[in-house]
């Protein structure tokens, strides 16, 4: 049998660290890299007596992020205690929600731009839970420590159904979730730093099986790119053993990127029984429908919505709409400057290639100049200058850094500098009469047929006029007066 | 003794307050009188697990200045209170009468402690409890046992039977309990005090080490009602730390005003629930009981025969969800942050199980078991999933009843304060204790003691019950109940015995 006989079956839970002032059961902050156990309170210690009271912002950012994601909000949600013992877990119980999580029931489209486009993949549930604290092997050499600050960070949980098939469509599924929550400015969605973590589950069946196959749990994945090959790798794995006559064992598994390989956590795998119940300490948490209308106005427009605007509305190549789709700050001036006036296809480059090579120019030599802070009317005059043949493409650079440098308007700068391109016949005639005069040779050329030495006269009037001249007009007016036509 | 007059245990929580704040004791005097007696006596009760001599002598001095300085004092000005040990206080050590915590010193005030404190208040000592208040005899102390003033040689009740018996005994005017199924109303009944269990949200449960979150209130234990009264209206009301405290609303806050003729009780109607007088009710609280109702009916009160159907399931549903949630509650206890630690060389969970197994008490781990079975996988639909169900058939029977009438009346206790050791081999037969009281509990409704003066020769408790947040019609039953007794309010021997240790 051959690998194409098999497919695989995906399902990826993903936890998503909120970037809230304070924790979700405490005021303590929630900040990265302070000394070990010094944002920790009563409550995120787990002292005798100390109460829960929930974060009413993660609340709703784990709202905002259900509502993105398509899901149905269950007007009264609750958190449940999920009862379990490890030292980094203060309480022995973590406060997580059951069956009542805030959303449930949605999914996320892959994008066009995908092998997969159009693929949803459904969101089986959004759910408000609290991290763990972290334990340190390395410390002390006779024993563990652990470090409780980041004990109660807020994180919300995004389950999927097990709806992907394919390596390669995990990971256009975690690029288009990754754009879809940084759009919501609840998280910064930083895999390196763990606030976002990628559990995918895989197993795999023979094409055309209906029921799922034993499914085994990747961890240690701190990034898109190592998610894809540790399914790759493990998807291969699970078909050879299947294969050879073994059977899938469900188990943890840690990624290996050195080796490329996965390999078991445990030896065998605890049976947990989590005894969830209702949280007694908190209650209920109601949504109104006024109040879920205040967080759908806030959302914005999604990822999958303004890329459908820049490619089929406003007819940008992909290359283009794709920077301004991770690009928030370039995709605000372009649509800024696109409701001066300006046309869509010709901005698109001008911020995509010229802003952004002053970007970094600005930055190699440490400017301070944000070049994204132009005024978008001064960006949607330059283009209008550049259309009317007011300057040529060449000028309109200069006056782009100029404006950038100055601050000065468009106008302004090419009226200081006396940059306007001549655009009229009559103005250019002294300029033509002397190229003609001083090129006699090249004149004949151009009566014998030789057409490239018109190139030699262009340049003669270029200079004259100190490159103000219409390049085009300027072909046309030699033409007429040496060949007469 | 201290130059001026020492304290006798006839005084008020109001007399006492007054007399500070006017300036005719000093609370130093006051809380030495207390400490006195405390040292004197206390060694043939056991309510205490910590006396804070030091602290109290300081922190009365303090008001004393406050005072001198022209400062008006708080409405507890100079009380001396004692707090039962699962309340934490900040710097002094909170025990919950388990070995696990014996040296355990919270860093911070429960919000009961600290609206003590706010106004006045002298915090005495820590009084003994069964282990995290899981029982109902203060025999499941870690520690000790603590007796009855009444009779050394029976029970106080429990769980807040250090409170309870401090209060009786004239070591404290007024005491802070917690009732999960009866533990402040029950313990009460038995030493002859008063005690009130608030509605469920109407105290702040923030500092009190949860037994069963869903279910545990924090009250008073005091001589009379309107001490009780006072020490609620200190302790109650909402609180930032606890999402579950809420605030009465107008239609369900009001009641008239306690200067009104405090034994008129025309237009009241007090219902008798039928379950609450089974044929098994001995007589020795039953005859007085029904001599106190007779009096309410006397006073004008419309007495009419009730029923709450499911009060035969009641002490069932209780046992699976308080186990349940303290079950859980007491996960945290695992020697890794704080609590007696037993070492173990292989791995953390061997040291939790090692540490929790030596550190906990056999009712204690006894009642984690039951829960942890009771929310396993298979069995929570079975148990903990039925007593949801059966406690909302419970809540149900109050609303039908409380459509009918203003408040229930009922004996608090099926017994009398019962030998020690008579019962600790027979956990069932002690869980029968709360028969009478767990019910308020899974309700949320608020019920209190109140002791009936002509019980003889041992104390016996009259519980008041209402709808949730009608605490002030509870306290003006309470206050026609006594005033409508014949007897004045009685003594314990211990209470009456002086510093000097005139009683034997």
């Amino acid at each position: 049998m051959s690998a194409s006989d098999w497919e695989a079956v995906v399902g990826v839970e993903v936890h998503l660290q909120l970037a809230t002032e304070s924790k979700m059961f405490c005021g303590c902050p929630v900040r990265f890299g302070a000394p070990p156990n010094t944002l920790v309170c009563p409550v995120c210690l787990a002292l005798p007596g100390a109460l829960p009271v929930p974060n009413a912002l993660a609340i709703r950012h784990a709202i905002r992020v259900a509502l993105a994601l398509g899901c149905s909000i269950h007007r009264e949600s609750r958190f449940d205690r999920k009862n379990y013992f490890y030292p980094d877990l203060p309480k022995g119980y973590q406060i997580s929600q059951f069956d009542r999580p805030f959303g449930y029931d949605g999914a996320l489209e892959l994008p066009s731009t995908s092998a997969f486009a159009g693929h949803r993949i459904r969101i089986r549930r959004v759910h408000l839970e609290e991290d763990t604290g972290k334990l340190i092997h390395d410390a002390d050499p006779r024993q563990s420590v652990v470090d409780l600050n980041r004990a109660g960070t807020p994180l919300v949980e995004i389950v999927t159904e097990p709806d992907l098939r394919d390596a390669d469509e995990v990971y256009d599924y975690l690029r288009e979730l990754h754009l879809t929550l940084s759009y919501l400015g609840v998280s910064d969605c930083d895999l390196e730093k763990g606030s976002m973590r990628c559990e995918p589950n895989v197993s795999v069946r023979r094409r055309g099986a209906t029921e799922l196959g034993t499914k085994t749990e990747v961890k240690n994945l701190n990034s898109f790119r190592h998610v894809r090959d540790a399914m790759r790798y493990e998807v291969t794995r699970q078909i050879e053993l299947i294969e050879s006559g073994g059977s899938v064992v469900q188990e943890t598994r840690s990624w290996n990127p050195e080796t490329g390989r996965t390999a078991a956590m445990r030896a065998k795998e605890e049976a947990h029984d989590y005894r969830y119940f209702p949280e007694p300490d908190i209650a209920p948490i109601t949504t109104s429908e006024a109040e879920l209308d205040a967080i759908r106005s806030e959302l914005g427009e999604s990822p999958a919505a303004r890329r459908a605007r820049y490619l089929e509305t406003l007819g940008l190549p992909s290359e283009h709409a794709d920077v301004f789709l991770h690009d928030p700050a370039m995709a605000a001036l372009f649509d800024a400057t696109v409701a001066e006036g300006a046309d869509a296809k010709a901005v698109a480059p001008w911020i995509v290639g010229d802003l952004q090579r002053e970007r970094n120019e600005r930055a190699e030599r440490n400017a301070s100049t944000d070049v994204l802070a132009i005024a978008p009317a001064s960006l949607a005059r330059l283009l209008a200058l550049v259309a009317d043949g007011t300057l040529s493409t060449a000028l309109a650079r200069e006056v782009l850094t100029a404006v950038l440098d100055s601050g000065e308007s468009p106008d302004r700068i090419v009226e200081e500098r006396d940059l306007a391109q001549i655009s009229s016949a009559d103005a250019l005639t002294p300029a033509i009469e002397a190229a003609i005069e001083a090129n006699p040779r090249a004149v004949e050329d151009i009566r014998a047929g030789n057409d490239k030495a018109i190139g030699a006269l262009v340049g003669h009037v270029m200079r004259t006029t100190k490159g103000k001249a219409n390049p085009a007009l300027v072909n046309q007016s030699l033409r007429e007066r040496i060949l007469g036509a | 003794m201290s130059s001026q007059r020492a304290s006798t245990p006839d005084e008020s929580v109001r007399e006492i307050s007054r007399a500070v704040r006017d300036g005719e004791r000093s609370a130093e005097s006051v809380t030495r009188a207390y400490l006195d007696r405390i040292d004197a006596l206390d060694d043939r009760v056991g309510s205490f697990l910590t006396v804070d001599r030091d602290g109290a002598v300081e922190y009365a001095r303090k008001l004393d200045r406050r005072r001198e300085a022209g400062a008006t004092l708080g409405p507890l000005a100079g009380v001396p209170v004692a707090v039962k040990d699962n309340l934490c206080t900040n710097g002094l050590r909170t025990t919950c009468a388990s070995r696990l915590l014996e040296s355990f010193v919270p860093p911070y005030d429960a919000t009961v402690v600290s609206r003590l404190r706010d106004a006045d208040a002298v915090v005495i000592g820590k009084t003994n409890l069964d282990e995290f208040a899981m029982g109902s005899s203060t025999e499941n102390s870690g520690f000790q046992p603590t007796r009855n003033p009444w009779d050394l040689e029976r029970v106080p009740g429990g769980s807040s039977g250090g409170s309870a018996a401090a209060v009786a005994a004239g070591f404290a005017p007024a005491a802070l309990g917690s009732d999960t199924g009866g533990s402040i109303r029950q313990p009460a009944a038995l030493c002859g005090v008063v005690g009130l269990k608030p509605t469920y949200g109407r105290v702040s449960r923030y500092g009190l080490v949860a037994f069963a979150s869903s279910l545990d209130q924090v009250g008073p234990i005091t001589y009379d009602v309107d001490d009780a009264a006072l020490l609620f209206s200190v302790i109650a009301g909402p609180d930032p730390h606890d999402d579950t405290t809420a605030a009465p609303t107008a239609t369900n806050g009001s009641e008239s005003s306690p200067d009104a003729d405090r034994s008129d009780l025309h237009g009241l109607r007090i219902g008798i629930p039928r379950e609450y007088f089974p044929d098994s009710l001995p007589e020795d609280v039953s005859l007085p009981v029904r001599a106190a109702i007779d009096r309410l009916r006397g006073a004008g009160a419309d007495v009419r025969e009730v029923t709450l159907p499911h009060t035969n399931v009641a002490i069932a549903t209780y046992y699976v969800l308080a186990n349940s949630e303290a079950s859980s509650n007491l996960a945290r206890f695992d020697a890794v942050r704080y609590g007696r630690r037993i070492e173990h060389d292989s791995d953390s969970l061997a040291m939790m199980a090692k540490s929790r197994s030596a550190g906990l008490g056999p009712e204690v781990q006894r009642r984690i078991m039951l829960g942890t079975f009771a929310l396993s996988a298979g069995y929570y639909d079975a148990y903990y999933g039925k007593a949801l169900a059966v406690r909302d058939r419970l809540r149900a029977d109050f609303e039908s009843a409380f459509d009918d009438v203003d408040a229930l009346v009922a004996p608090t206790s099926p017994l009398v304060a019962f030998p020690l050791g008579s019962k600790v081999s027979d956990p069932v037969s002690m869980y029968l204790c709360d028969i009478l009281t767990a019910s308020a509990n899974l309700a949320g409704i608020p019920a209190l003691s109140v002791p009936c003066r002509d019980a003889h020769p041992l104390p016996v408790g009259l519980q008041i019950l209402g709808p949730r947040f009608s605490e002030e019609r509870l306290f003006r039953i309470g206050r026609a109940h006594e005033e409508l007794s014949a007897a004045p309010l009685p003594r314990s021997p211990i209470a009456m015995a002086s510093a000097e240790g005139d009683a034997s």
